[in-house]
């Protein structure tokens, strides 16, 4: 099959994927410190990391936002049976025996139907948990004046740890699954240099 | 055996603590340790004819202050420091030292001559004491500023007049204080003068509060930074003045949430005992970490800014056991023992005693309302009787989290009445437990000081009392970190009905969620695996 090189992943695009990869996996390190789970920064640091962290994050959200509708980018995220079953498939069968790509990448439609289904998943589900679990917490003291004093701390807490526990797991199937392109490297190379080799 | 060993040690200990004394109190002689500064009185007393002197006692000294401060005994009259009585408003129960029991020496009751040589009076010898007498206010033991003016141990309030020896038989005697030279030397209070009482609290120094000793008559900044003469130099009533001689906070009434922020004057409750009438309760910087102010609602200021109590280099008492009193040795004098430290740990007039330093404090929630156990009560003898309660709830906003030091022993009660008893310690005649080590007699003629009667069966019953850490206040960089509470097992760990980060966690939620994480981690190693494994084969098959 022949292969070309098609443009992508604009500038913004990659440099959203990255800081947000970059602040994700410091909200992660700092999170579980506050947890408890382990001692690395110290817990004031840890505390105050994530919570810069998290408002950086919370600013390149607006902005990927705002992208995402003005760019019709959003639609990028719709999910489609089309392929989904050829794509499960592939990973189950097929990579293992260098069967072609179910899925070609155009500009228009950029992600496979299971990529579509797992980035909706973190959109709609994980993302939203974790950011108004997250921004619970941090104005825990205010709860009383913005009428939220029958809130349980445990119970934001735990949301919000339930949250950070998926995100890792999405995390871990992440970054392997961007070696699953048409070859182990094409998927970094493409959002490091905006093209991809389809 | 133990005691002969040490002792070259104990010496040293004894050597050491009598010069820090003598340091403590020279300097504290030789330098004004009030906050306002010299020359600033309009008034000097030693020009008064007033004062010339000579004054035989005490009562002749007040006398000679009250012909110009006409008003200073009635003023004081009304106070806790002359009454040692007061009615808590919030619970109806009558306190201060007259009504409280403690866990250190016991009661004021049938005691006085002893216990009242802490008294701001003279001659409160028994229960017959004109509290209206206006010359019996001793004025000196607060405004003295020679350091040399001093209460006689068992003189009910008096000085010596004359050398007296003390101990009794000790061969060592008291000097009687120059009254004309003292009296002349009158000033603001200092330091050194509250601590003449406050410091020495329960038979000694640093032994009662834990954050009051004699290492705070002159502070390094490490040890208090308000009260460090390096700064501040704050004395006592820089915080706890009030007019009129009302000397403000109280332990019977503490204030647990100031919400009304800084005191402004004529704008506010002008009450300035709490850390938040000068600080505010966001009194974190604009550049410190944000979520400290978020703590003042629910953690008392001195929570994290007195990190540890009896700071100072002294020892605090922190167990009490009066049931193993009454050892004595060969010549029939109480026994004592002392530790390698030169602490002394068992007292044949007091029983054994457990000290300690750079104390971590207990937590508590606090509400500001106390409960005392008092003469009278029915305790459990089989349980821990609290000495005091202090109320607080999490769920309630008025409650922070408070840090105590928590003073344990074992102490009289009567079995019969399932009270605590009131023991008759220290007195001339033959009832009282230093003179005979008879426990019957001396609680006998204790309860009979209250109007109980001893049922005749004595026991002893563990016991426990909080008292609230409000002072030694660290500088900045030595409060308490954020992993100390926030941790699994840290200072908070007693602390029940929050969720703290950090400390607690819902157990299945993270084995639910790291096994989430360790599957997806096997999945694609394993998926990985398959994938190098099927390409190296592949690879193979083609070279063939």
């Amino acid at each position: 099959m022949k292969t070309e090189r098609i443009y992508i992943f604009k500038r913004f695009e990659r440099f959203w994927h990255w800081s947000q990869a970059l602040l994700i996996m410091t909200m992660g390190a700092t999170g579980f410190e506050i947890h408890g789970t382990y001692s690395l920064f110290g817990y004031e640091s840890a505390q105050e990391l994530h919570t810069s962290a998290a408002w950086l994050l919370i600013g390149l959200w607006v902005f990927a936002i705002f992208w995402h509708f003005t760019t019709g980018e959003w639609k990028q995220y719709i999910p489609t049976g089309e392929k989904l079953v050829a794509m499960i498939r592939y990973y189950l069968t097929g990579i293992f025996t260098d069967a072609p790509h179910p899925f070609r990448q155009t500009t228009l439609s950029k992600h496979n139907p299971l990529q579509r289904l797992a980035y909706l998943f973190v959109k709609l589900i994980i993302n939203p948990a974790i950011w108004v679990s997250g921004l619970l917490y941090l104005y825990y003291s205010d709860w009383s004046a913005f009428g939220l004093g029958w809130l349980d701390l445990a119970l934001v807490a735990f949301v919000h740890t339930a949250a950070a526990f998926m995100m890792v797991a999405f995390f871990v199937v992440h970054v392997y699954f961007a070696t699953a392109g048409h070859t182990p490297l094409s998927h970094i190379k493409a959002m490091i240099t905006g093209y991809e080799e389809v | 055996m133990r005691t002969c060993s040490i002792l070259p040690l104990r010496h040293l200990a004894v050597l050491m603590s009598a010069l820090v004394m003598a340091l403590v109190l020279a300097t504290g002689g030789a330098r004004a340790t009030t906050d306002i500064s010299e020359g600033s009185s309009t008034a000097d007393h030693s020009k008064f004819k007033e004062l010339k002197g000579p004054f035989a006692t005490g009562p002749e000294v007040t006398r000679a202050c009250l012909q110009c401060h006409t008003e200073a005994s009635k003023q004081l009259h009304k106070t806790k420091h002359w009454n040692w009585d007061v009615v808590n408003p919030a619970t109806g129960q009558k306190l201060g030292k007259k009504n409280i029991i403690n866990n250190f020496c016991g009661s004021v009751v049938s005691n006085e001559p002893r216990c009242t040589s802490c008294h701001i009076g003279y001659g409160w010898k028994d229960a017959a004491f004109d509290f209206t007498s206006e010359e019996n206010v001793d004025c000196l033991v607060c405004h003295d500023t020679t350091a040399k003016y001093r209460k006689f141990p068992a003189g009910a309030g008096h000085p010596a007049y004359e050398p007296m020896e003390w101990p009794a038989g000790s061969g060592r005697f008291i000097e009687p204080p120059d009254l004309a030279k003292v009296a002349q030397n009158v000033g603001p209070t200092s330091r050194r003068n509250c601590g003449t009482c406050h410091f020495l609290g329960g038979g000694g120094n640093a032994v009662k509060h834990g954050d009051l000793d004699l290492s705070l008559v002159e502070p390094g900044r490490y040890l208090d930074v308000h009260m460090s003469p390096d700064k501040l130099n704050f004395s006592c009533s820089k915080c706890h003045g009030g007019d009129a001689h009302a000397v403000q906070g109280s332990r019977y009434t503490p204030t647990a949430k100031d919400t009304t922020g800084i005191d402004i004057p004529g704008r506010t409750d002008g009450k300035r005992a709490t850390c938040e009438s000068c600080h505010g309760d966001e009194p974190h910087p604009a550049t410190a970490n944000v979520k400290l102010n978020d703590h003042t609602d629910r953690i008392a200021c001195v929570t994290c800014h007195v990190p540890r109590f009896a700071r100072g280099g002294f020892d605090t008492k922190m167990w009490w056991d009066w049931s193993t009193a009454g050892r004595l040795d060969e010549n029939g004098k109480p026994l004592k023992i002392h530790d390698e430290k030169g602490r002394e740990i068992y007292s044949g007039m007091k029983g054994d005693f457990a000290w300690d330093q750079h104390v971590i404090p207990e937590y508590r929630w606090f509400d500001g309302t106390v409960d005392y156990t008092l003469f009278g009560d029915t305790v459990d003898g089989s349980k821990v009787v609290p000495i005091n309660k202090y109320g607080g709830d999490p769920d309630d906003p008025g409650s922070r989290i408070w840090p105590f030091k928590v003073m344990r022993g074992k102490q009289a009660y009567d079995v019969g009445n399932q009270t605590l008893a009131v023991v008759h310690t220290w007195g001339q005649d033959d009832t009282a437990y230093w003179r005979n080590y008879d426990w019957d007699k001396a609680v006998e003629t204790g309860m009979a000081s209250v109007g109980a009667t001893y049922s005749g069966e004595l026991g002893f019953v563990e016991t426990e009392m909080a008292w609230p850490i409000t002072h030694m206040v660290a500088p900045t960089e030595d409060a308490v970190t954020c992993e100390e509470c926030h941790s699994r097992d840290g200072r908070m760990a007693g602390i029940e009905g929050i969720y703290m980060p950090g400390r607690d966690r819902t157990g299945w939620l993270d084995l639910l969620g790291w096994a989430a994480v360790v599957l997806s981690l096997i999945g694609v190693l394993g998926h990985g695996g398959m994938r190098f494994y099927a390409h190296t084969r592949r690879m193979q098959s083609n070279e063939n």
